[in-house]
């Protein structure tokens, strides 16, 4: 296909296109107009219902948690798909020696280096406040644990490798991604116990605003950190390997 | 309130074109984080801060990381097969 060929077609499949968008357009409903008497409905008595003041986590994680707890497994299936993808094979290279080195120091300026110390303490404290917050201020297991997953990255900005090679090589990362991803089913499961429907809220409610409150809600939010900061540096770990193995065999 | 929405909506509309005018992919990456920071400022003025924060945390960190590292290895890997081509 030549060059004017492709730009003729281009030219007609995108005025087809702004069509269709000016013709969607025009029957759009005005800005700030909602026409779903379901979300109406959810706002009026979820605080009421679940005691949980975000009710966006409310529906999240408890109207609609086992859409959610899809969700989460298509996430750790990724996850698990990419760890398959990249695990070390351990025919090319000599011996079976597949220690992630990362260079001792970065070449990095004195004014990251201190920026970033400044930061992975606050980094931490807001990834934890956000994820057990969840019920009550905007955020979540989910936000929070990716706020927590790039802490070590911020650790390996500020060129402190040895930390950092520490932390990703701990299990406790294996453990978080795991402990999270069965923690969510678990709860679902122990409803099943109480001879009710699965992932019912059972959890006694509390009183609404405290950090202890809306029962189930507060406790899948914090599983969910765990799998979602688990799974992260996980992912961070195979790509880091990944291209320092290639630098390795770069420079043999 | 009204003029804040315009404007980010503005600025929405002309950084996608800037993603996708950007032909070098690692100057791809930073254009990408940039309009994911300004889809998480229009999430908030449209009084979304859950979506704002999910789309902070993937749309201008995650997203771009991994981006980066697969481009790096890639990159990698083209090095290696021309330098085994040469030999």
């Amino acid at each position: 296909m030549s060059a004017r060929v492709r730009t003729i077609f281009f030219l007609c499949s995108a005025a087809g296109l702004v069509a269709i968008f000016i013709w969607g357009f025009l029957d759009l409903p005005p800005l700030g107009d909602y026409r779903g008497p379901y979300g109406n409905a959810v706002v009026q008595i979820a605080v009421y219902e679940r005691h949980a003041t975000d009710v966006v986590n409310a529906i999240n994680y408890d109207y609609r948690a086992f859409d959610t707890l899809g969700e989460e497994f298509i996430f750790f299936a990724s996850v698990l798909g990419v760890l398959l993808l990249f695990r070390p094979t351990g025919t090319d290279d000599k011996g079976d020696k597949h220690k992630t080195k990362l260079e001792d120091a970065l070449p990095i300026s004195d004014a990251l280096r201190v920026s970033m110390q400044a930061m992975v303490g606050t980094m931490i404290v807001f990834g934890v406040y956000m994820v057990t917050h969840g019920q009550l201020t905007p955020g979540g297991g989910f936000q929070g644990g990716v706020i927590l997953a790039s802490a070590p990255l911020v650790v390996y900005l500020s060129g402190d490798v040895k930390t950092f090679e520490a932390i990703i090589a701990s299990p406790l990362i294996k453990l978080a991604e795991c402990g999270g991803a069965a923690g969510y089913a678990a709860i679902g499961t122990a409803a099943l116990l109480f001879g009710t429907h699965f992932l019912t809220n059972i959890i006694p409610l509390g009183t609404t605003g405290d950090l202890f409150s809306s029962g189930a809600i507060a406790v899948i939010s914090a599983v969910v950190g765990l799998e979602i900061t688990g799974g992260f540096v996980l992912l961070m770990k195979t790509y880091l390997r990944e291209i320092v193995e290639e630098r390795l065999g770069e420079s043999e | 309130m009204r003029l804040l929405e315009y404007v980010i909506l503005l600025l929405v509309g002309a950084a996608a074109p800037a993603v996708v005018l950007s032909r070098d992919p690692k100057a791809q990456v930073v254009t990408l984080s940039f309009y994911g920071l300004l889809c998480a400022l229009m999430f908030f003025i449209f009084q979304a801060p859950d979506v704002a924060l999910s789309q902070i945390t993937i749309g201008a960190v995650m997203l771009p990381l991994l981006i980066l590292l697969a481009l790096t290895k890639m990159r990698r890997q083209n090095l290696r097969r021309e330098r085994e081509g040469k030999k």
